[in-house]
């Protein structure tokens, strides 16, 4: 791994704003930074966002799978409970499909000059983020840690070899887009 | 170079594109591509400046502290990576009022402001509850396999699709 090169505190702040640049540049011509696209997915209209997550997570895992395997990176899958990825996830969605964007795509809107993203959009995630911070040592010990299985891949659950469920599950994607297509999604 | 000024590209290219980027987050950088965590830091810093040091004793704020990191670097470039995309394609310009927003409610911006600002808050609030938010856990967490981002990423949707199927199939209708 290149841990020295992590740690170079201001080309690592470089890097992070050039591949923002790239990720945001992507989003745009994907259309995802359109509102009218992100509601055609919540009413399933148009599946976009769900084509372009899809294709991401199929080209990216055996991408950083591979880094893991031969040493040149490791995995951050994030620690979870249900309290935390059921609860926060419905909260989240409800609060998706009432902007009508995510905070990545938000940012992007905004680049794109979507006045309301960023004078109703970003103050009101500030407000959230803002507030879930005064009630985090409240919420923590009561709900949060509700059914903790904390930092878990599909594999560890699994006790397989990590390419045991990469591999099986890039053909699943493939087979899933290839419907979707020829499904006329 | 005349797809730099396509208005859409294909969303298997882009999807490929979002992929191949997070091999070199991950190798260059160690990082996953995630974008709510930024917003928790923005929030505390405005905290911070209104309210001194002591906002940094909050528990959160320490797990999370409120400064400029890579996450918060990558957002500000999201915006300006989507500013130049638009405005190669003709795209860029001022608006308040989103298509599909102005056929179902009128072009009032106010009442658009008001709804984005009450669903920004919960997702703001939703995010950082889910540890995540669709670029964290709905991409580079799927990726990645992990169970959290799964399990994360099935109830955004559910929440989304529910929510706006609320919005415009019954509020509408």
């Amino acid at each position: 791994m290149l841990t020295r090169f992590h740690s170079k505190k201001r080309p690592q702040l470089l890097l992070g704003l050039g591949m923002g640049i790239v990720f945001g540049f992507l989003l745009q011509k994907g259309g995802l930074t359109n509102y009218d696209v992100i509601i055609g997915q919540l009413l399933l209209d148009d599946f976009t966002v769900v084509k372009v997550m899809l294709t991401a997570v199929l080209i990216g895992m055996p991408g950083v799978y591979l880094l893991k395997t031969l040493g040149l990176g490791q995995l951050h899958p994030k620690p979870g409970s249900f309290g935390t990825s059921v609860i926060g996830g419905l909260i989240f969605g409800v609060g998706f499909g009432t902007l009508g964007y995510c905070p990545g795509t938000l940012a992007g809107a905004v680049g794109q000059g979507y006045l309301s993203a960023l004078v109703g959009g970003v103050m009101g995630i500030l407000i959230g983020a803002g507030l879930f911070a005064a009630m985090y040592p409240k919420l923590e010990g009561a709900i949060l840690r509700k059914g903790d299985f904390g930092q878990l891949t599909l594999p560890q659950l699994f006790k397989v070899h990590d390419w045991a469920v990469v591999i099986p599950s890039g053909i699943v994607l493939v087979a899933l887009l290839v419907w979707m297509e020829k499904a006329g999604f | 170079m005349e797809w730099l000024s396509m208005k859409q590209w294909s969303p298997y290219v882009v999807g490929a594109g979002i992929g191949v980027l997070s091999w070199f987050t991950f190798l260059l950088s160690d990082k996953p591509i995630g974008c709510s965590t930024a917003f928790a830091r923005t929030s505390g810093m405005i905290e911070r400046f209104f309210r001194g040091r002591k906002v940094m004793e909050k528990p959160y704020y320490k797990e999370f502290p409120p400064t400029v990191d890579w996450e918060w670097m990558l957002v500000l470039g999201i915006a300006i990576g989507s500013f130049v995309s638009a405005q190669l394609s003709g795209e860029f310009y001022l608006r308040w009022v989103p298509g599909t927003w102005a056929v179902a409610f009128g072009h009032d911006p106010s009442l658009r402001v008001i709804v984005a600002l009450a669903g920004g808050m919960l997702m703001g609030f939703g995010a950082r509850w889910a540890g995540g938010c669709t670029s964290g856990h709905g991409i580079s967490g799927t990726l990645q396999l992990s169970v959290s981002s799964w399990l994360a990423a099935l109830c955004f949707f559910i929440g989304g699709i529910v929510t706006a199927s609320l919005i415009f199939r019954i509020l509408v209708a």
